[in-house]
């Protein structure tokens, strides 16, 4: 149980309070962005397979992207180990709903919330899960795709995108998306997104992964790399026209 | 005097395999009056006898909002079924907290049944002596369910509890199949004549019954007594309709109507028909 304990050696800090067990005070595996949007016939989401130990790029094959029952798909950046958490509480709402064996089922629309008041919750206690969260998902032919944040905003949009995605990405997609993206323009856009995220944000890596899902179900692709060109003089010489900065 | 060695708590088994306490309490959902439901794809209906304890009293409230998509009718003691009725709105309320959606009518009616059961297996508790039938919607369609003080639950295509309810099932059974494809109206209709089966010749009207409807489209809502008394004189006068003088109507109204509850009223043949 966590819990503040009045400690009896002087407080230094005064505006610190001393806990006597651990939260996740510093986030110290991260994922970077994840992005996603609606088309045709669903949700498709990107996300690279970086994991950073504060800004070393450690781990190079971290799955972002779960799918959650038949219908949702969730994808996380922040803290992979509170991702991993959240997905254990998943398991168990999943599992428990699949029990009742009555024909219903939760869908995207009940995860998002569920995990809107987890989010809010923790928050709550001073003591939040270090995510920004993206849930899509399809049913009964209606799309879903919405966010959540470590402090437990939460939103439904076309496009959405977590962190740098949220500077880099969604500018284009603001630009390029449509309603009724076929399945390779789709692809085509997120990918575009990918690629100025890699360039752009340091923690990106160039192994990434798309998930699909349609009312059909849920995949999750093989890790690709996408093709770069690190030969604009911009990125050859990045100190040109600001000599003395760095 | 007779007296029962076995019935002084609810725990205590009779060596045939009976919990008397249990099935007391199951008699106390037929002392009350009369609550009956109806089901169709779409819709749910129920309806209900309103009995004032006194002339100089109101009656009591039978039927219940439980969420937009839920409600109950109640037979038995009333007191139990607003406790009861109180535990099934929040649940609701939480659902829809967690899941901003509304709560799968099955899965309420099982913790309410799980609820009713812990009653019949503690000594110091005793069963709700209230029966209830749950009516709903949700993502599987319209639901009607029938609680009782025991902790089993039933679903049904139309059932009826509470005093003279044999009368009602004897209707409803004699109608049921053509429930399914039945419009929300002729649902309404049907219960209405459902609910005039258990008076045995007293004569429906708005103010001894209510009428609730939910369905598709439809929140869970409690028709005011006006629009029932419309119902009401729009199919009286249907029946009414066919005899050709004012005379013969009277008597042909009193053997149609007199025919009708022959198979429960049975030696009440010679009462007065409803008067019109």
């Amino acid at each position: 149980m966590t819990q503040f304990v009045i400690s009896d050696q002087p407080n230094h800090s005064p505006l610190i309070a001393e806990a006597s067990s651990e939260r996740t005070l510093y986030p110290y595996v991260t994922g970077t962005s994840v992005v996603a949007i609606k088309y045709k016939d669903g949700i498709l989401m990107a996300a690279d397979m970086g994991g950073s130990y504060g800004s070393t790029l450690r781990y190079k094959s971290v799955e972002r992207m779960k799918p959650i029952g038949k219908h949702s798909i969730l994808g996380a950046s922040g803290e992979i180990s509170d991702f991993q958490e959240i997905l254990r509480y998943l398991d168990d709402l999943i599992l428990y709903d699949n029990m009742w064996d009555d024909g219903n089922s939760l869908g995207p629309k009940e995860v998002h919330n569920y995990l809107t008041r987890v989010m809010y919750n923790r928050r709550n206690k001073f003591d939040p899960l270090w995510n920004s969260l993206v849930l899509g998902g399809v049913k009964n032919g209606q799309k879903y795709l919405g966010m959540v944040t470590m402090i437990g905003v939460n939103f439904e949009d076309n496009h959405v995108a977590t962190g740098f995605g949220n500077h880099l990405a969604r500018p284009i997609l603001r630009a390029e998306w449509k309603d009724d993206l076929s399945f390779e323009d789709g692809v085509k856009l997120l990918e575009k997104c990918m690629r100025v995220l890699l360039y752009r944000d340091r923690s990106a890596v160039n192994k990434l992964q798309i998930a699909k899902i349609t009312e059909a179900g849920v995949t999750v692709s093989q890790p690709y790399s996408l093709k770069t060109f690190w030969g604009f003089s911009a990125f050859q010489n990045p100190t040109a026209g600001a000599e003395g900065s760095w | 005097m007779f007296r029962n060695q076995y019935d002084t708590d609810v725990t205590t088994w009779s060596p045939a395999g009976r919990l008397f306490q249990v099935e007391y309490a199951m008699e106390a959902v037929k002392q009350g009056s009369a609550a009956i439901g109806i089901r169709s794809k779409t819709h749910v209906v129920l309806a209900c006898v309103n009995k004032a304890n006194s002339e100089l009293s109101s009656h009591q409230k039978k039927i219940f909002k439980v969420d937009n998509h839920i409600g109950v009718a109640i037979a038995g003691l009333t007191a139990d079924g607003r406790v009861l009725s109180r535990f099934m709105r929040s649940e609701c309320i939480n659902y829809g907290f967690t899941y901003e959606s509304p709560l799968p009518v099955g899965r309420l009616v099982v913790h309410l049944a799980d609820k009713a059961q812990v009653c019949t297996q503690r000594s110091w508790k005793r069963p709700y002596g209230v029966g209830l039938l749950v009516a709903g919607l949700d993502e599987s369609g319209a639901h009607l369910y029938y609680n009782c003080p025991s902790g089993n639950y039933f679903e049904y295509q139309a059932f009826a509890i509470g005093s003279r309810s044999q009368a009602a099932k004897t209707y409803l059974e004699r109608r049921f199949e053509n429930f399914m494809d039945s419009s929300r109206d002729d649902l309404v209709k049907d219960a209405l004549l459902a609910i005039r089966e258990t008076l045995q010749g007293e004569v429906l009207k708005s103010s001894i019954c209510t009428v609730a409807v939910v369905g598709v489209g439809e929140a869970f809502h409690i028709l005011d007594q006006e629009t029932v008394q419309h119902l009401i004189d729009s199919f009286e006068v249907v029946e009414e309709a066919p005899a050709a003088e004012p005379d013969a109507a009277a008597a042909d109204q009193g053997v149609a109507a007199g025919g009708d509850q022959g198979a429960v009223a049975g030696g009440d043949q010679d009462v007065a028909p409803m008067d019109i």
